[in-house]
């Protein structure tokens, strides 16, 4: 067998594999969140009325605005995958471009809620927060600890996308190889997917 | 083509690497190949199991009479910390798939590498980083963690010693073990040589398959719980903490959740290993071959449902009790399966006792006795007269050391020559092999008796009539340490100045042992393609390498 054949097939690309490995890593990520479900579960189910108070004071028009910039940005990160798998690489680039502003207004919004709740004193181990009942605390460190933790993935989701759209510029991810956009638009529906969950969880049940 | 003709180039991977360089601490660092991978992380696993070793010795000495005898009580919580938290987390849990996975599941797939070569390396780098972590955590203020390795609730919120950073660093060798999981995933399905189906693979490749699984799986859940731990910590969130309202029994499913199918990736690619060794000293195909491959699978599946015998008496519901136990008598069946699957195998086979051999044999007897003990611990009555004592401490090593770690050395010495290309000195080998049943046995049988006797299991101290079984184990740990130094000195010196090895020592007909020790960089010049069942025998009369004084007419 001559060398030559061997690096040939070194260079294979396997672009099934490489959505397989996305895919099970996005199953460790919904049982990262699972874990906190379940607790969620658990506790709602011990907590039922102080939930529910709890619950009041979140600000369900600022959730359900995220709601709609997270939707819209998975919508728009689809379109620029099939953008792309069509050629048109300037149209790709632009949806690419919106879904990161999305992902950016997604989290100026977050700041605003989060802050004027530290502001009205409520944050875990905080004064105001430690003289409610305990399944107030649990709420409220729950919802914390939750929306943080997508907050997080959030920022992780932009700095992906972000990292393809520079390979999609410098030409690297193109009509024939985009199985990279792909996955990040993959990760990007789990980080939507989840704040699914976590708007009706939070700020709808009350 | 068969099995028997495959293409081979002559460099081995020592002499040719995939970075720039060939050689140099770089090429290694830096490298994405598998095999060099593999190597790495032996490395990195020896030193901490010596270094968790010597913490064990540590504790016994201080066992060795009641009273004081060489530390303080806070320093023997911080030792037998630090022992379980390396051994489990930096030994026992990465040990055999992170090395010999690494090494040999391309290899008996017949690929040229994992699926993803450079996530590979990054898997590597994070363990290495994890492993760091723990070690700063001793040294930097607050002084090393003292809650044990399970990281209880409250006590884990309350005290004042690095937890928090202890923790982080579990996490990040969680999240190594998920990259790890899920490359070994990719790889079985998408880089089967061709012919190979899944019940073609080795069945060393099922049991890691099996094992990656469970990473996934998993790892995750234990991640969020460590999380939670440490966010307690920092901001006092409450979740599992009772003074908010939290529920520290609710840490202990979450914890257990993972933690006992930990416990199966800890010994399914043991199992594995078995598989693989027992074949080729038999000379004979295995016995039940599906049976085998399948109970890797169900012994994965059904460990997720028995975590809470970890906690019959923590306070759960007698229905919760009664299930959880029966669950967990349930496990032992497919584990049965195999073991007796190997004993048939090994029934009129042609047995040769090299030491890989003598290993195993050591394994089942001490496997043996730590499963049958898990079924004591399993029965809620005889659970709650042994619970939290020696009898428990005895249990786990036998399962986890005698288990796992006995098949860590057996794999070592089985593949020891393929990977090194070097042969190791036989006759010490098999003395080892002895030695280390006696030292085992010294060690930690004793501890049976004293925790059926009510010795608990953490403590500095004893009454003075366990005095006699705990001085016995404590002569038993010193054998141990010597059995461990000779085993080093044993393939340290190998590596030296040992003889070449051939390709074929042993006669194994698995995909490994149709190219070169050390094999070549890319592994195969050619893909293979599978004609043959993974342990048919009667390939060796073909195969390029047929091992020296043997015929196969
Ligand atoms: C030289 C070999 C070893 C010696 C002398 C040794 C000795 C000990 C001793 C004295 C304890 C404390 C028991 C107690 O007070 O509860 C202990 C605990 C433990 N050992 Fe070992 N051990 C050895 C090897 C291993 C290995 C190979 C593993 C893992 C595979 C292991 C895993 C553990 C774990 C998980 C604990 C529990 C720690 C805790 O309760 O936090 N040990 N060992
Ligand atoms: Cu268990």
């Amino acid at each position: 067998m001559s060398n030559h054949a061997v690096n040939i097939a070194h260079k294979h690309r396997d672009d099934i594999g490489a959505r397989m490995g996305m895919w099970l890593f996005l199953f460790t990520e919904l049982l990262l969140f699972g874990g906190l479900f379940l607790i969620y579960a658990v506790y709602r189910h011990e907590y039922i009325a102080q939930f529910r108070v709890a619950a009041m004071e979140l600000n369900t028009t600022i959730g359900a605005l995220n709601t709609i910039i997270l939707l819209t940005s998975s919508l728009t990160v689809a379109l620029s995958i099939a953008a792309l798998q069509k050629g048109n690489r300037m149209l790709s680039i632009l949806l690419l471009i919106m879904t990161n502003i999305l992902a950016f207004a997604f989290m100026i919004n977050k700041y605003f809620e989060w802050s004027s709740k530290i502001h009205h004193g409520i944050y875990p181990g905080s004064e105001h927060l430690l003289n409610l009942p305990n399944g107030q605390i649990l709420f409220y460190g729950l919802y914390y600890i939750m929306t943080g933790l997508h907050g997080l993935h959030v920022i992780i989701g932009l700095v992906f996308l972000t990292t393809v759209l520079a390979f999609i510029i410098t030409g690297s991810v193109n009509k024939d190889n985009y199985v990279k956009l792909e996955n990040a638009g993959l990760y990007w529906h789990l980080v939507d997917l989840i704040w699914i969950f976590l708007f009706p969880l939070f700020y709808l049940i009350q | 083509m068969a099995n028997g003709t495959i293409a081979i180039s002559e460099k081995s991977f020592f002499e040719e690497g995939t970075t720039k360089q060939a050689s140099g601490i770089l090429s290694w660092l830096l490298s994405t190949d598998h095999k060099r991978i593999g190597i790495m992380y032996l490395f990195a696993i020896a030193i901490f199991f010596f270094t968790g070793a010597i913490l064990g010795v540590l504790m016994r000495l201080e066992l060795i009479a009641p009273g004081r005898t060489i530390m303080d009580a806070q320093t023997y919580n911080t030792i037998f910390t630090l022992h379980g938290v390396i051994m489990i987390f930096l030994f026992i849990v990465p040990g055999i798939p992170a090395v010999f996975g690494n090494f040999f599941l391309p290899l008996q797939l017949g690929a040229k590498d994992v699926a993803f070569p450079r996530l590979n390396l990054l898997s590597f780098w994070i363990y290495l980083v994890g492993a760091i972590l723990v070690l700063i955590s001793l040294f930097v203020k607050g002084g090393p963690i003292d809650t044990g390795w399970t990281f209880y609730m409250p006590y884990s919120v309350r005290t004042t010693t690095n937890v928090s950073l202890a923790i982080f660093a579990a996490f990040v060798l969680g999240f190594s073990s998920i990259l790890t999981g899920l490359n070994f995933v990719t790889t079985v399905h998408r880089l089967r040589a061709p012919g190979m189906t899944f019940f073609k693979m080795p069945l060393f490749v099922w049991s890691t398959y099996a094992t990656a699984w469970i990473q996934i799986i998993a790892t995750p859940v234990i991640g969020i719980t460590i999380l939670l731990v440490m966010l307690e910590r920092y901001f006092g969130v409450g979740i599992f903490d009772p003074a908010l309202g939290g529920d520290p029994i609710l840490f202990q499913h979450m914890f257990w959740i993972y933690s006992h199918p930990a416990v199966y990736i800890m010994i399914l690619p043991a199992m594995g290993v078995v598989s693989e060794i027992i074949p080729t000293f038999a000379r004979r195909t295995i016995f039940g071959y599906r049976a085998i491959a399948m109970s890797s699978l169900a012994i994965a599946f059904i460990g997720y449902l028995v975590w809470a015998h970890h906690m019959f008496t923590s306070g759960m519901s007698d229905t919760a009790a009664i299930i959880f136990s029966f669950l967990t008598f349930l496990v032992a069946l497919p584990s049965a399966i195999k073991v007796f699957n190997w004993v048939a195998t090994l029934y009129k086979g042609s047995i040769d006792p090299q030491p890989p051999f003598l290993w195993v044999m050591n394994f089942i007897f001490l496997f043996t006795i730590g499963g049958l003990t898990g079924l004591v611990l399993g029965t809620l009555v005889t659970n709650i007269h042994v619970h939290d004592t020696y009898f428990v401490v005895a249990h786990f090593h036998y399962v986890m050391f005698g288990g796992t770690g006995t098949i860590f050395f057996a794999a070592l010495y089985y593949w020891f020559p393929k990977m090194s290309g070097k042969m190791y000195n036989l006759k010490l080998a098999k003395i080892n092999a002895a030695l280390f049943f006696i030292a085992f046995n010294t060690l930690y049988f004793p501890k049976f008796i004293l925790g059926y006797m009510g010795m608990p299991r953490r403590y500095y101290d004893y009454l003075p009539e366990f005095a006699d079984l705990q001085l016995i184990s404590t002569i038993g740990s010193w054998i141990m340490l010597l059995t461990i130094i000779l085993i080093f000195y044993n393939f340290v010196s190998a590596m030296i100045n040992g003889k070449k090895a051939e390709a074929n020592p042993w006669g194994g007909v698995t995909l490994e042992w149709h190219i070169p020790s050390p094999p070549p960089l890319e592994n195969f010049d050619e893909i293979p393609t599978v004609t043959h069942e993974p342990y048919d025998f009667s390939q060796l009369k073909t195969m390029k390498y047929i091992p020296k004084g043997e015929s196969y007419e």
